[in-house]
């Protein structure tokens, strides 16, 4: 039983260190930018970890500093994480039973760890349950982290890190790769990177994640018969 | 001060609520409706596609500066992990790539 679980931390961890990377640097970018606008460490560590989403952390500095109203900050959350619902929906089967830490696992649920998560794995669901824990609390380690080291460390860095936040980029088109070589049945990975390119297209960069959400949804609910005689 | 924490709260209360929301209403001793069991099925598939796309959001091709070094980059982690299916190895290859690619080259 005891070296199961070193084995599973073992494997957690080997499995968030491209999230470490990413996590760092993002994190410290955020720390470095909140700080020029005169909130300190403090600040950083409240943020990672009251929001705890990347890219909403980096527009609320705008939003702090601009004078945003609430309503316009709950509004504009709303829209930029909207994405989170279908993170929640994909995992409230797999995460059915995962007992006392189900709360923070889905507190902390985050672009990164969803995507080591939502995974199929070759696990029983006890041992699946720690794993996606571990995942889930050394993410969120690695961020608040990277956001409080780039606070106070800020200014003394010179290691030239411009492009090290593509491995976060590089993290998805490895999962992505993965579930398209571990299935024969493409249509949803299909219909993801469709549906998406296409809203792009029409909708431009700012506004695209929720009508794209809408129409990866209606295609796999219209795909439904189909799909679920392959799978 | 006050505007800023404020801000902080509000934000967080609506992710917080975003990331409930599926597990309040599907939640109990109750089955997982079917439903709900196939789009957990598909989503992921579906989701890491549109992820990729949300990433690759700020390209153009209005120069090549501007869509090279993610599309080589891109092709470099497709490649690799089809190759040695290490996830870790497809990773650090394709992000030394861009960086070596926006630092040096473009």
């Amino acid at each position: 039983m005891k070296a199961e679980n070193k084995s599973i931390r073992k494997k957690a961890f080997t499995a968030t260190l491209p999230i470490m990377a990413g996590y760092l640097v993002l994190g410290m970018g955020f720390g470095i930018i909140l700080r020029s606008k005169g909130y300190g460490a403090i600040w950083a560590f409240a943020m990672s970890t009251v929001i705890y989403a990347g890219s909403m952390q980096y527009l609320a500095i705008d939003l702090i500093c601009g004078g945003a109203g609430l309503l316009t900050t709950a509004l504009t959350t709303l829209m930029v994480n909207a994405r989170h619902l279908f993170y929640g929906i994909s995992m409230v089967d797999k995460y059915k039973n995962a007992g006392k830490a189900k709360p923070y696992m889905i507190y902390a649920l985050s672009d990164e760890t969803y995507s080591l998560v939502c995974v199929d794995m070759d696990m029983e669901e006890g041992e699946r349950n720690k794993f996606c824990l571990l995942v889930t609390a050394l993410d969120q380690f690695y961020w608040v982290l990277g956001s409080v080291l780039g606070s106070l460390l800020g200014a003394v860095i010179e290691f030239n890190t411009e492009g090290m936040d593509f491995a976060l980029t590089a993290l998805f088109v490895t999962v992505f790769v993965e579930q398209w070589l571990s299935t024969k049945d493409h249509a949803a990975a299909l219909v993801g990177l469709a549906a998406t390119v296409l809203c792009l297209v029409i909708f431009g960069s700012g506004s695209f994640l929720i009508p794209s959400m809408v129409a990866i949804t209606l295609a796999l609910t219209l795909m439904r018969k189909r799909e679920e005689a392959v799978l | 001060m006050t505007h800023a924490a404020l801000i902080i709260a509000v934000a967080g209360a609506v992710t917080l609520m975003l990331r409930f929301l599926p597990f309040l209403v599907f939640s109990g001793k109750r089955e997982t409706p079917p439903y709900i069991v196939y789009l957990g099925k598909v989503l992921p598939y579906a989701i890491m596609g549109m992820l990729v796309i949300y990433c690759l959001r700020g390209i153009s091709f209005t120069a090549t500066a501007n869509y090279l070094p993610e599309l080589i980059a891109c092709a470099v982690v497709v490649l690799a992990h089809v190759w040695k299916r290490n996830t870790l190895l497809s990773i650090i290859s394709g992000t030394v790539c861009y960086m070596l690619l926006v630092q040096f080259v473009f």
